[in-house]
Parts: structure tokens; C-alpha cells; sequence
């Protein structure tokens, strides 16, 4: 198989205008990666499906990442003129990358047999804009994962026919895959009608005469 | 003052009990033994005929790559049993594999062939307790099942002896295997390979060849090849299809070239040629087992250098797969050098087969529906993690 370099090349130079950047893997396995941009990675994604020498006919995995905000603190020295004199002093800089969520496919090929191409989309923040072009138009094999990718990391696939939660029930809120998810503290619960004349009930109580502030601490936690 | 009938305005329609044209919504399943597990589909039938298929789950679901996330590398190992609750031992040779290739360890020979006999021993059980399952749901009740099960117990007896547990065997490390075999152990299994193409021939010469079975299976559920490959599915479902693509062959892990093993392929890509490939299968599995039966040499049976406490793979991450029963079965790992994997992904062959379940079921009657899933083989301990 091709370098990732010249997969890289070749499909910068057959989709016009895509931006493709090579992703490197430290480790020992040696699967290094494709970061798509949103606007061409379905055109690229069809490229590497159609392409004669490549021929990556097979999505084998499909997965999403969480990757939070990060803060990296970094001494660096520098100089500076204090009281007239010249010194070097140590000052922390905090470089701040802002987290994302990642969609990770790993491509194979089923006519040459060759493989992994593993190409990734990265959405640009963790909240309102974690949307991702989706390429089960091009492979089937990616409808069912990305639907489980919506469903625990909430990133919402523009371009997918079904987009439904999958393995949680529909009416959960929250994206239980993400690192920052926190559990409820009674996974058995359910509101109920008695939750509202609860409520309701309690306008009629008087204030209660002592308090002792352990209120506030559970209304707020 | 009562109002008669004479008053109505208008009189009622005729009642009609035909739903002529009409779709009648079904929710079949979770709690059917033809499901095999807690799967539901939603089905708009037309008659008996088919419509709408939506295949509904996720009632088992438990977040296994949440824990797996939150446990060192070790500790998912037991955990991965329960993934497909029929193939332990595949199942940790998957996952072993990959985390060996997030962090570049080696494996022994000796653990290397234990593995591969292991593997295919586990193939021939979940074959041949899903020929069992299939005729079950055909309505061929219980006997072939048992015919089947009485195999499978001989299998899990060998588990036993060797791990210590039947069904959750926890038995791969990574760098190679937990405890060597005991003795006697290798004289048993080699007795049951030897034994296995009785089985088979019986098998064969009661059920394959049934007029039944025939009527049922043919020209059911056809997927063609284009559709197989792009909707990722794999595994014997695949090769029915007549697509020559064994990650044994293809990928060649864990000395897979050293034996000399057949790929069966499919012509049609039906219910049939589904069900002749795990047959043809088991014979070529029972051929691999003697082989590597008469191969393995004596040596350690593990990597000595892989550390067992304080297990840290370098920053990286690594997608191992390997050929399950079921069909690619797949770990996907993230480490960011501690001790417990950044990202820890599962990717399921019978999850993924799924996809394509509605493809497969329409236009066809309810009762091949359940044909169909049956030869999908799928678990639902994997389905919905």
C-alpha cells in the first residue's frame, strides 16, 4: 500500500481544496492518521472508496473520542529589567487547547486486502457545534456506529438517515461516554406525577422555624 | 330519555376486520426465545409479509468501554468474556492482541499455538451450538440443539480443566497465556478432534440435506456481495456471500500461515449457504486444530518482560482484530501512558451484522424473519456492551 503521504497528495490533488493533515502515532503500533476537514471529508472519504489503487471498500471501526479542555503550563525564562537591572526570571505561561470531540474510522480493504487507513474528524467544540458530516452515505457498514456515537458522545452526524439513539433508551439527556459525565446518584429513578404535587405541596408548609444550612448544601450539589 | 338508534344522524360504518392495505405494527421480541437474548424488533407487516423492519436494543446495556476506561488493561481482561459469552476465549485473544500492539510485545511460540488451538476450539463450539440454535428456531425443537450441546460440553469440560471455568475463561495475557495446560489435557483434546467430523457427518447426513430445512433456508434472506462489503459485515455471513476475506488468511496473526486451511466460500449469500458455511467451517477448524495439536512445541508460555502490576503502554494507540466466530472482532485502544486506556473500544462483529437485518427481511414472512436472525448469530452480551 501507499505511503500516507501519498494518499495524503493524491487526494488533496483529486478533491480540490480538502485539507488533509497526517496525524502521527508515537506508539509502537505504527497507525498513524488522516485528519479530514468537515467540508471535503465525504468527498475524500468517496476518493478513498473509489480510488483503483486503494480501494478501501471496507469501514471496519468507527468510534469517537473524547478529548477535554486542556491547560498545559509551560516555565520559560525570561528577561526582564527589574529595578534597573537586567534578570532572568522564570514565568509560567498557560497554553489553553480547547477540547473536541473526534470521530476515528479505520478503512480496509477487501479487494486488495491491505490496510488500516485510519482517517479522523475533529468537531470544533464540545457543545452546540459537535457536528460532523457523516459517511454512511458512503459506507453502510457506519450507520448503526455512528447512531452509538450520537448516542454516548453526542456528536450529531449531518447527512445520516436515521439519527436515533441506540443503545441508551431515547428519553436519556446526557452523553455518557464524554469524560466530564457525571452518573446520577439514583439510577433508579423516575419522575412521577407525585413529583408535582410535591412540589406544589410544599408552597403551603411554612418556612421551616430553624435551619441549620444543610438545606442549601443539598439544594445546590 | 333515551335516544334510539333511528336518531343517529348518520349510521356507523360496516365494521371490517381485514386490514386491506394497511400496515399492522408488531413488536416482536424482547422477551422471545427466538431472539436469542433481549433483542426487539419493530416490524409493519403487511399480511404475513414483511414492511418495516427497525431492530430495537440496548437492554443490555452496561457501557463496557466506560468501565474499560475506568480499569487498568488487566482488569478488562476478565471482562472481555462477557462481551460474547460464547467465545471467551476469542474475545481475549482480540483484545490481548491489540493491547500487544499498542505496547510491542512479543509473544512465545508455545502461547502462540495454545492461542490458536484455544480459538478454534471456541469456533467449533459456537458453530456448532448455532446450527443447533438455527434449526431450533426452524422448528426443529431440542434435538439437533442437543445433538450440538452435547459437543459444546466437551469443549467447555476442556475449558474447564484448563482455566478453572467453563464459560468465562479469563484466560490470555497479554505476552502470551495464564497457566500452562494440565496434564492429560492435550490427549483429551486431540481425542475430541478426532471424534468432531463423526459429529459432523451424523449432523450432515440428518439435517443438511432435509427437504425442510431446504424449503426454509433457500433463496431466503439473500444479501448480495456489494452490500456485504460495504456494509461492513464479516466473518461467515461474508464468505457465504462469496467474498474471500479471512483475517486468518488475511491479516496472518497468531501463525495462522503456518497451517494449511481452506477458506469456504459461499455462491448466494442466503440462509443456506450461511448455515453450509459454518459446517464447511468446522471442518476446516478441526484440520487447524490437529495441526497445531501436532505442531506445538514445549517452551514458556509467556513474555517474561511484560510487567503484571503497573502495566503502562507508551503514548499511542493501536486497532487489533482478529477472525471471531462471529466475524471481525476488533479492539480499538488509546493510551496516554498511564495505566488505564484513554479510549478502550470494542468493535462487534454481530453489532455491525445487524445493520443490514432489514435489507435481508423484507418482503419476506415473519417466520423467515427469525430464520434470518438466526443466521445472522448474534449475542446480545456483544450487541449492546
Amino acid at each position: 500500500m501507499e505511503s500516507l503521504e501519498e494518499i495524503k497528495a493524491r487526494g488533496e490533488a483529486a478533491v480540490p481544496g480538502a485539507k488533509i493533515t497526517i496525524v502521527p502515532n508515537p506508539g509502537p503500533a505504527n497507525q498513524p492518521s488522516l485528519l479530514l476537514d468537515h467540508e471535503h471529508a465525504t468527498a475524500i472519504a468517496r476518493f478513498l472508496r473509489n480510488d483503483v489503487a486503494l480501494r478501501l471498500d471496507h469501514c471496519s471501526n468507527a468510534t469517537g473520542v473524547d478529548w477535554l479542555d486542556r491547560k498545559v503550563s509551560k516555565k520559560v525564562k525570561v528577561k526582564k529589567v527589574v529595578e534597573g537591572e537586567e534578570k532572568e526570571i522564570e514565568e509560567t505561561h498557560e497554553e489553553f487547547f480547547p477540547g473536541y470531540l473526534e470521530a476515528v474510522y479505520h478503512l480496509y480493504s477487501m479487494t486488495h486486502k491491505h490496510g488500516p487507513v485510519v482517517i479522523r474528524m475533529r468537531t470544533t467544540d464540545r457543545g452546540e457545534a459537535a457536528r460532523l458530516p457523516s459517511l454512511t452515505p458512503i459506507f453502510r457498514s457506519a450507520e448503526f456506529q455512528e447512531r452509538e456515537i450520537f448516542d454516548l458522545y453526542g456528536i450529531r452526524f449531518d447527512g445520516h438517515p436515521d439519527l436515533r439513539r441506540i443503545l441508551m433508551w431515547d428519553e436519556f439527556a446526557d452523553f455518557p461516554m464524554r469524560k466530564d459525565y457525571r452518573e446520577p446518584d439514583d439510577y433508579e429513578y423516575e419522575p412521577t406525577p407525585h413529583d408535582d404535587v410535591l412540589e406544589k405541596a410544599k408552597e403551603h408548609y411554612s418556612a421551616r422555624p430553624q435551619l441549620d444550612g444543610a438545606e442549601n448544601l443539598t439544594a445546590q450539589s | 330519555m333515551s335516544v334510539g338508534f333511528h336518531e343517529l344522524e348518520e349510521a356507523p360504518p360496516p365494521m371490517t376486520s381485514r386490514l386491506e392495505g394497511e400496515l399492522l405494527e408488531v413488536s416482536m421480541g424482547p422477551q422471545h426465545p427466538s431472539t436469542h437474548g433481549v433483542f426487539r424488533m419493530n416490524v409493519a407487516l403487511e399480511g404475513e409479509i414483511v414492511r418495516k423492519l427497525k431492530p430495537v436494543f440496548g437492554y443490555l446495556h452496561r457501557n463496557h468501554e466506560k468501565i474499560g476506561e475506568n480499569t487498568s488493561y488487566l482488569g478488562s481482561m476478565p471482562y472481555t468474556d462477557r462481551l460474547d459469552y460464547f467465545c471467551s476465549m476469542t474475545n481475549n485473544w482480540a483484545y490481548a492482541l491489540s493491547v500487544e500492539k499498542l505496547a510491542g510485545i512479543e509473544v512465545p511460540e508455545r502461547a502462540e499455538y495454545l492461542r490458536v488451538i484455544l480459538a478454534e476450539l471456541t469456533r467449533l463450539q459456537n458453530h456448532a451450538s448455532l446450527l443447533g440454535f438455527l434449526l431450533s428456531d426452524m422448528g426443529a425443537w431440542g434435538t439437533p440443539l442437543m445433538y450440538a450441546f452435547r459437543e459444546r460440553e466437551k469443549i467447555l469440560d476442556l475449558f474447564e480443566s484448563l482455566s478453572g471455568s467453563r464459560m468465562m475463561c479469563d484466560y490470555m495475557r497479554f505476552g502470551g497465556c495464564r497457566c500452562d495446560l494440565p496434564p492429560g489435557w492435550m490427549e483429551r483434546a486431540r481425542k475430541l478432534v478426532d471424534g468432531f467430523p463423526r459429529f459432523l457427518d451424523e449432523f450432515e447426513k440428518l439435517v443438511v440435506s432435509n427437504e425442510i430445512l431446504i424449503a426454509r433456508t433457500q433463496e431466503v434472506g439473500k444479501l448480495s456481495a456489494e452490500l456485504a462489503i460495504n456494509a461492513g459485515i464479516t466473518g461467515p455471513m461474508l464468505r457465504a456471500c462469496g467474498v474471500n476475506y479471512d483475517l486468518r488468511k488475511v491479516d496472518g496473526y497468531g501463525f495462522y500461515p503456518r497451517f494449511k486451511f481452506r477458506v469456504p466460500l459461499g455462491e448466494h449469500g442466503d440462509c443456506y449457504d450461511r448455515l453450509m458455511m459454518r459446517v464447511l467451517e468446522l471442518r476446516e477448524s478441526v484440520g487447524i486444530l490437529q495441526q497445531a495439536m501436532e505442531q506445538i512445541p514445549p517452551g514458556p508460555i509467556v513474555n517474561p518482560k511484560v510487567k503484571l502490576r503497573s502495566f503502562r503502554p507508551p503514548v499511542g494507540e493501536a486497532y487489533g482484530r482478529i477472525e471471531g466466530p462471529k466475524g471481525e472482532l476488533g479492539f480499538y485502544l488509546i493510551s496516554d501512558g498511564g495505566s488505564n486506556p484513554y479510549r478502550y473500544r470494542v468493535r462487534p462483529p454481530s453489532f455491525i451484522n445487524l445493520t443490514i437485518l432489514e435489507d435481508l427481511c423484507l418482503g419476506h414472512t415473519v417466520a423467515d424473519v427469525m430464520v434470518i436472525l438466526g443466521s445472522i448469530d448474534i449475542v446480545m452480551g456483544e450487541v449492546d456492551r
